[in-house]
């Protein structure tokens, strides 16, 4: 397979903000990369160079085997962008949105209202294409926006934050009309805070933090670097967490977290099926009633709180702010 | 990219424009209130301390009060632009494959469309309170049409403006520092010949007098002046020059800035 989009040490300072440090990832032909990280670490601004909108200090980028940064143009025509916040005309009407997108890609008057017909029909908006953007829910706008970046059925695209923002209904909703995307074969560049997300719609996930990947692969991967299993231990009231956590400190290879409201103790392990039994045998000797038990592989969630703990937390607020300005 | 895709592009833009400008209808005729109030102000208050010698001051200044008004609404081809990059509508336009400059003339073209409105609201205030066109119909179009491209030149200021802007409120600001300074420093409501030596020669060579005096002797209200600055004794000629330097240095300057700002 051939790789559909590549970054090669790009590097872009804001002022004092580093925003891209040498980053570098690549995504196949017709595979999805999630590309995770905290507020601040380069998400949008990766997007805005691959999607032609920013020019880097330094680096390379290239989409379908075009340089980004020769060509522009030519890029422009095989990419669809849909940007972190749903940028569709509210004084328009869903159809009237998508026509003029459609004349903009010089598909003409006829073909550009077919085409607007027809997205609007798969992405379940034909009932409300008449009315203004103005008044549609986010779920609604991001579906409006997602159409958008189709209308030239390009062969890639990027999201940014597809569903930030969105309620959990939406943000379900939208997650299959992408997964119907990607089963059409459209290589996808997605950028996400949920790790749910991630999980869900990507072959392969780069976790980048400081304008740089930090860690890159599949989610089995990611969570198995990571290394070991997690216990879950559950006692039966508030007063045994602390001496729950005492005894069992010693079998622990890593930071014991605690669920107070649930009095759940989750304790990383080397090998949970071996850990288990000496857990309990050291609660019971320490007279903590355990109520639940469960082994299982590391979440998501720690994977990228391992991997984002590693390097000092920064502000969110630099690259946020200059990309607005930008 | 072929000439016939950049027509269509910004076709595409200035109908989509005129769309949402014909659906905030509102906006465009509170935004005449104030130029409406200001003036009835000159006119029955300030106008009633002023001498015009050989016109009366309504008529005199109802074309300074045309001026202005064409002015401040070609700040809205900044505020239309500053809007589309907040909303990030600057961004989807950047990601297709569009000519670039389209976006800024798909933005002017409707802007100076909606100031035809603007221009006909005023002209029509002003026959109320006293104002004549007393040239022949062709120097009366000529005048309308010299204000129309005066605003879009205008438009072109505010654009670069716009594209330069960080954020509407600074926008704003700079955008008022423009104005003032350009409307009040000329003959827009009071004659150049009674300010202070130093004062006169820039109000006289200000595009803005330039423009006045043309509209002036187009709609017959007063003949150029005999003597004074080079603007003032051929206004039509000064501001048709006006026009085109302001042109070949903003259009170029504005779309430099669009492309290297936004995707800065």
């Amino acid at each position: 397979m051939t790789e559909a989009i590549v970054a090669e040490g790009l590097t872009k300072r804001f002022g004092d903000v580093v925003a891209l440090d040498g980053l570098s990832l690549s995504v196949k032909e017709g595979t999805v990369l999630g590309v995770l990280g905290p507020n601040g670490a380069g998400k949008t601004t990766t997007v805005r160079v691959l999607a032609t909108l920013l020019r880097p200090d330094s680096g390379r980028a290239v989409v379908n085997g075009v340089d980004v940064l020769a060509n522009p143009m030519a890029v422009r025509r095989q990419i669809g962008l849909s940007g972190q916040y749903a940028a569709v005309d509210e004084d328009l009407t869903a159809q009237e949105n998508l026509e003029m997108i459609g004349r903009l890609y010089h598909l003409g008057w006829g073909a550009a209202r077919k085409r607007a017909v027809e997205l609007l029909e798969r992405f379940d908006l034909a009932d409300v294409a008449g009315r203004y953007v103005k008044g549609f829910s986010g779920g609604m706008r991001r579906r409006v926006d997602l159409a958008c970046a189709l209308v030239a059925k390009p062969s890639v695209l990027f999201l940014d934050e597809p569903t930030t923002g969105l309620d959990p209904r939406a943000r379900v909703g939208l997650w299959e009309v992408i997964t119907e995307l990607v089963a059409q074969g459209s290589t996808l560049l997605l950028t996400t805070q949920y790790l749910e997300e991630a999980d869900q719609l990507a072959d392969r996930i780069a976790v980048i933090d400081h304008g740089r990947v930090i860690a890159e692969g599949t989610p089995d991967k990611l969570k198995y670097d990571l290394g070991g299993d997690r216990l879950e231990l559950t006692v039966a009231s508030a007063s045994d967490v602390t001496p729950a956590r005492d005894a069992i400190a010693r079998i622990a290879n890593g930071d014991i977290t605690v669920d107070e409201e649930i009095h759940q103790l989750i304790v990383p392990v080397t090998n949970g099926p071996e850990a288990l039994p000496a857990a309990i045998r050291l609660l019971d000797d320490a007279n903590v009633t355990v109520i639940g038990t469960n082994v299982r592989r590391p979440s998501l969630d720690e994977v990228f709180f391992a991997l984002t703990a590693k390097t000092p937390e920064v502000a969110a607020e630099p690259e946020l702010a200059k990309e607005a300005v930008a | 990219m072929s000439i016939a895709y950049a027509i269509n592009d910004s076709l595409a833009l200035t109908h989509r424009n005129l769309v949402k400008n014909l659906r905030n209808l509102t906006i465009i005729v509170w935004g005449a209130f104030v130029p409406i109030l200001t003036a009835l102000l000159y006119a029955f208050v300030l106008g009633s301390a002023i001498e015009i010698p050989g016109v009366s001051y309504r008529e005199y200044m109802v074309v300074g009060i045309l001026v202005n008004s064409v002015l401040t609404a070609s700040t809205n081809t900044a505020v239309g632009i500053g809007e589309d990059m907040k909303k990030g509508l600057i961004d989807r336009f950047r990601s297709l494959p569009i000519a670039q400059p389209s976006v800024l003339i798909g933005r002017t073209t409707s802007d100076v469309l909606n100031v035809v409105l603007t221009v006909a609201l005023m002209a029509l205030t002003g026959l109320a309170i006293g104002w004549r066109i007393r040239s022949s119909f062709l120097d009366a179009l000529a005048g309308f049409a010299l204000l129309l491209l005066f605003a879009y030149a205008a438009m072109w200021i505010t654009a670069w403006i716009g594209v330069r802007s960080k954020s509407v409120e600074v926008m704003a600001n700079s955008l008022y520092l423009f104005l003032m300074p350009l409307v009040f420093v000329s003959n827009a409501f009071v004659p150049t010949t009674g300010m202070p030596g130093w004062l006169r020669p820039i109000a006289e060579w200000n595009p803005v007098s330039a423009v006045v005096s043309a509209c002036r002797v187009l709609f017959g209200n007063m003949p150029p002046a005999t003597e004074g600055a080079w603007p003032m004794v051929n206004p039509i000629a000064a501001t048709l020059l006006y026009v085109a330097v302001i042109l070949l240095i903003f259009v170029p300057l504005a779309t430099r800035r669009f492309k290297k700002t936004v995707g800065q």
